[in-house]
């Protein structure tokens, strides 16, 4: 199967005043159809600039990617005109994101900020516009959904407004979908819910998503394949199942373990000393070194990427055959 | 018990450009004046009160007919101008620093309180500086000046009086602000009072909008001063004041243009150098009263 | 001034340290010009619970179920409509001044924003020595002993006194306002979601920090976080809330690993815990979680229950035992 979207050692630098951060520093990975990829990190770890560089709206002018290849469906998304990444954003490749607040314009309907891409990217108008609107909110059932179009986001709650969000992101409908975060700032039972959701929206319109996220057990119910970042690398990526079973790098093995899990009270958690690291001041060699359990002589030099078995592959000298 | 590693002080290298320069030149303006002002009896070249009516309407050093005895010339009643200015500079400065200093003072004490008890307290204070903020300043200096009688202290008081409701409103809006973040609810359970809390903790959170204002507001009350000295109800004559010297060159400001001119002049650039000390403090200290 | 070391500390009984009975709190909701009330939040409604000396119990429940407006009322920060608060058998709304403000050492609080509960003007020595200096009688050199000892506990250097707390990262922070709330020895802390803003490696280490603190020093906690695993790992027991009322209250792992109420079990079957080997109990809730201006009649999740009966909608269900903890609902 071809790959819907192949990322090639994308590197995206910022200039900040405490020197030059390499945010995303050589991330590689590729999807296919209904494939979902869990990209999982703490702050600093790069996923989210992953994901900016990806539809290329990486804040402007600290930011900047400065090398690599996004290639969707075959093309280089890099090497678009900003033109063409505008008719590719939201259109071929739609994105979600954490608050569904700052996504939605408060200031219009549901109505009028759904038309926007309607009119654009598919030149509908008039009534068939809102005839469509409603069919997508309906697509994400949401109940009455030709009264909805007229409501303002502040009248919905956060789920019904993430899943205006999903609605207009299907829009297209979209080869790649980008969630960042979805479903963060919504509660317990209605994440369930929306991610229910997104899982059966991928399989109607078979787009490949990325779905970014700290939480694990999302990654574990939700996801086929995950990427571990850390300071601007993937550490470890492949199948949901394998890396959970059997952790190749270090940091994944220790999140795993930090995790408190059902029934294993009273016991401590193993916790991981020390602090994500300060991408500015970071030294050469292994980003984790600092805090791994097993670091030796070699973790002074940043250890390449290694297969481990066929589609599971991690960046870590224990895993390198001298 | 592990010890967690804390930053070294210096463990980041200094950043390399701060946010914009040090504005130098609006400093030296303002040092430059204040300096004048507070040693204005031993910089000041003659007596500003002397007239002479023989010496009146001399031009400035470097037009014909001026001379070095009257720098920057002389006016109607053959007063030396440079002498006046310096001395007026006293009076810009004083009422300026006054005023901005009295109206913070209460404005912010006001802003303070309405923000920290809200409620109807909140709701009574704000009616009240509603009521200020739409009370045009020169009216009431006028009124008292018709009433009371025109003076420095009136002048003071007649901006102070409307001026700390700008202060309260923005403090106020602050201190809304400050009492959703969870170090003020963490005092309160610590057992902090109100009077704990708006001293040594709203009111230090509060202090860098405050020094922007007031730096940003000195240049406004010059002129409003200026503004009712030129009307008549300001400082009354004969202390020198610049905006009184401007209406005094009133009538011959095309031909002895210098004694409307120079006192305006001075004016422009105590204001400007105020004006953009208040924006680089701003930048430098609060970002969030970009608007202002 | 009791003594930092929990060993010295006198033996509690086994009477709880703080009981809760029909707790309730309403609010008033005011509309229009001249502020007329036109509607009530039921936020706490007749909650009750207990809390033994050095023990956890974990409040779980979605946005509007009032946990964070129960924490309030136990942190003496909102007055109740009803109902009372017992600490060490003493009912706190008959406590004088004195008594009061001996209540106010007792229990304290971490909450979850390491950003906005740390005052960035003050240096981190000012704002630990806070509490003492308020309520405490040392003077200048007795309060930089204590503040270093604090930091200690909390595994900080004393050097960290001298800083300000934008120097810290958000785990360090945290750290610095668990010390400030045990500056007064107190008995009770108040955890509102202490981990939630941390990144996922850091959160281990401030949990075992703080289960270590509850060993030495004999304090209870009261733990609100909606990371389920985590309440769980923490607690000895969990009290679960939605819209006001406890649904379930019982021993943290009955609850957890085999939850009686249909809404515990949709909320921990939620929680996605990384077990492939344990199936997926796929109870979804439909809907929203209502308005707490508008709850509704009878058992308040009828609506969303998916094995609601015609009787839950008029009859509210009264906590019951069964099989070792306490449910409100009628199929048992």
């Amino acid at each position: 199967m071809s790959a819907v979207i192949d990322v090639r050692d994308l590197r995206t630098h910022i200039v900040t005043r405490w020197g030059t951060i390499k945010a995303v520093d050589g991330v590689s990975f590729a999807l296919g159809e209904a494939e979902t990829l869990g990209l999982v990190g703490e702050s600093g770890s790069g996923k989210s600039m992953t994901c900016l560089s990806i539809v290329r709206l990486v804040p402007r002018p600290a930011a900047r990617i400065v090398g690599g290849a996004v290639l969707l469906d075959g093309n280089d998304l890099l090497k678009k005109t900003d033109d063409e990444m505008q008719r590719i954003r939201g259109r071929t490749v739609a994105m979600i994101l954490q608050d569904p607040m700052s996504s939605l314009n408060p200031v219009f309907s549901i109505g009028m900020q759904m038309r926007e891409p309607l009119t654009m990217y598919h030149g509908l108008r008039g009534r068939a516009v809102l005839a469509r609107a409603a069919e997508l909110l309906a697509s994400v059932s949401i109940p009455s959904p030709a009264a909805r179009l007229r409501a303002f986001p502040h009248q919905l709650s956060g789920g019904m407004r993430q899943r205006v969000v999903g609605a207009m992101a299907i829009a297209g409908p979209p080869r790649l979908l980008i969630a960042d975060e979805p479903t963060t700032s919504l509660d317990l039972t209605i994440q369930a819910q929306y991610l229910g959701l997104l899982k059966e929206l991928q399989q109607r319109h078979r787009f490949a998503m990325i779905f970014v996220t700290h939480n694990l057990g999302i990654v574990a119910r939700t996801c086929d394949r995950v990427a571990v970042m850390y300071a601007g690398r993937i550490v470890e990526i492949g199948p949901v199942r394998r890396i959970f079973a059997q952790p190749a790098h270090p940091y994944t093995r220790a999140l795993l373990e930090s995790i408190p899990r059902f029934g294993a009270r009273r016991e401590r958690l193993a916790a991981i000393a020390g602090q994500p690291p300060d991408l500015a001041t970071l030294a050469a060699g292994c980003a984790f070194a600092p805090r791994c359990p097993a670091a030796f002589e070699r973790c002074v030099e940043a250890p390449p990427e290694t297969e481990v078995v066929p589609g599971h592959a991690t960046r870590c000298w224990l895993h390198v055959l001298p | 018990m592990s010890v967690v590693a804390v930053p070294e002080r210096a463990a980041r290298p200094e950043p390399r450009a701060r946010g914009r320069r040090v504005p130098v030149v609006s400093i030296g303006i303002i040092a430059v004046f204040v300096l004048i002002a507070l040693l204005a009896p031993l910089l000041s070249p003659g007596d500003p009160y002397e007239q002479s009516l023989r010496l009146r309407f001399r031009p400035p050093v470097w037009e014909e007919r001026g001379s070095w005895a009257h720098p920057l010339g002389t006016d109607r009643l053959g007063r030396d101008m440079l002498t006046r200015i310096i001395w007026g500079s006293r009076v810009s400065l004083a009422v300026g620093a006054l005023a901005v200093l009295l109206a913070g003072a209460v404005g912010a004490t006001i802003g303070l309180v309405a923000g920290y008890y809200g409620g109807r307290v909140d709701a009574a204070l704000m009616r009240v500086t509603d009521a200020t903020l739409s009370f045009p300043v020169i009216l009431l200096a006028l009124i008292l000046a018709v009433t009371v009688g025109p003076s420095f202290t009136n002048v003071v008081i007649a901006i102070a009086v409307i001026l700390w409701a700008r202060y309260a409103r923005v403090i106020r809006g602050q201190v809304l602000t400050l009492m959703t973040l969870d170090f003020i609810a963490q005092a309160r359970i610590a057992g902090a009072g109100a009077w704990r809390i708006i001293t040594r903790h709203l009111l230090p959170n509060t202090l860098n909008t405050l020094v922007v204002l007031v730096t940003l507001q000195v240049g406004y009350v010059i002129i409003v001063e200026a503004s009712l000295s030129f009307l008549g109800a300001g400082i009354p004559p004969p202390t020198p004041a610049w905006g009184s010297m401007i209406a005094e060159g009133r009538d011959v400001v095309t031909s002895a243009w210098w004694v409307s001119f120079l006192p305006g002049l001075a004016i422009l650039l105590v204001v400007l150098a105020f004006n953009l000390l208040g924006d680089w403090l701003r930048d430098t200290l609060d970002p969030k009263l970009r608007q202002l | 001034m009791t003594l930092l070391d929990g060993r010295d500390a006198p033996r509690l009984p086994s009477r709880a340290l703080l009981e809760v009975t029909n707790l309730t709190k309403h609010f008033v909701v005011r509309r229009g010009a001249l502020g007329w009330s036109t509607g009530l939040v039921r936020a706490v409604d007749s909650v009750s619970f207990e809390i033994p000396a050095g023990s956890t119990l974990g409040l779980v429940g979605e946005s509007g179920c009032g946990k964070t407006t129960t924490s309030k009322l136990i942190l003496a920060l909102e007055k109740p409509t009803a109902g009372s608060i017992r600490f060490e058998g003493r009912d706190v709304s008959t406590l004088g001044g004195e008594g009061e403000r001996a209540y106010r050492r007792s229990v304290q609080a971490v909450f979850q924003d390491p950003f906005a509960s740390l005052d960035p003007r003050m240096r981190v020595g000012t704002i630990v020595a806070e509490p003492l200096v308020i309520n405490a009688d040392l003077d200048a050199a007795g309060r930089r002993r204590r503040v270093a000892e604090l930091l200690d506990l909390v595994g900080l250097p004393e050097r960290a006194a001298t800083l300000y707390p934008h120097e810290f990262s958000g785990g360090q922070r945290q750290r610095i306002a668990i010390a400030r709330a045990l500056a007064l020895s107190p008995k009770l802390v108040v955890l509102d979601e202490p981990v939630s803003a941390l990144d996922v490696s850091i959160r281990a280490q401030i949990l075992n920090l703080l289960a270590d603190l509850q060993q030495r020093l004999r304090v209870s906690y009261l733990f609100i976080a909606h990371d389920l695993a985590a309440v769980a790992h923490m607690s000895r027991t969990i009290a679960v809330m939605y819209l006001g009322k406890i649904v379930e209250v019982g021993d943290a792992d009955a609850v957890a690993l085999a939850p009686k109420h249909p809404y515990t079990k949709a909320l921990f079957a939620a929680a996605l815990p990384i077990d492939f080997d344990r199936p997926p109990d796929e109870v979804t809730l439909s809907g929203e979680v209502p308005s707490p201006l508008a709850p509704p009649g009878g058992c308040r999740f009828h609506p969303r229950c998916p094995f609601a009966m015609p009787h839950c909608a008029t009859q509210e269900p009264v906590l019951r035992p069964e099989s070792g903890r306490l449910v409100a609902c009628h199929l048992y």
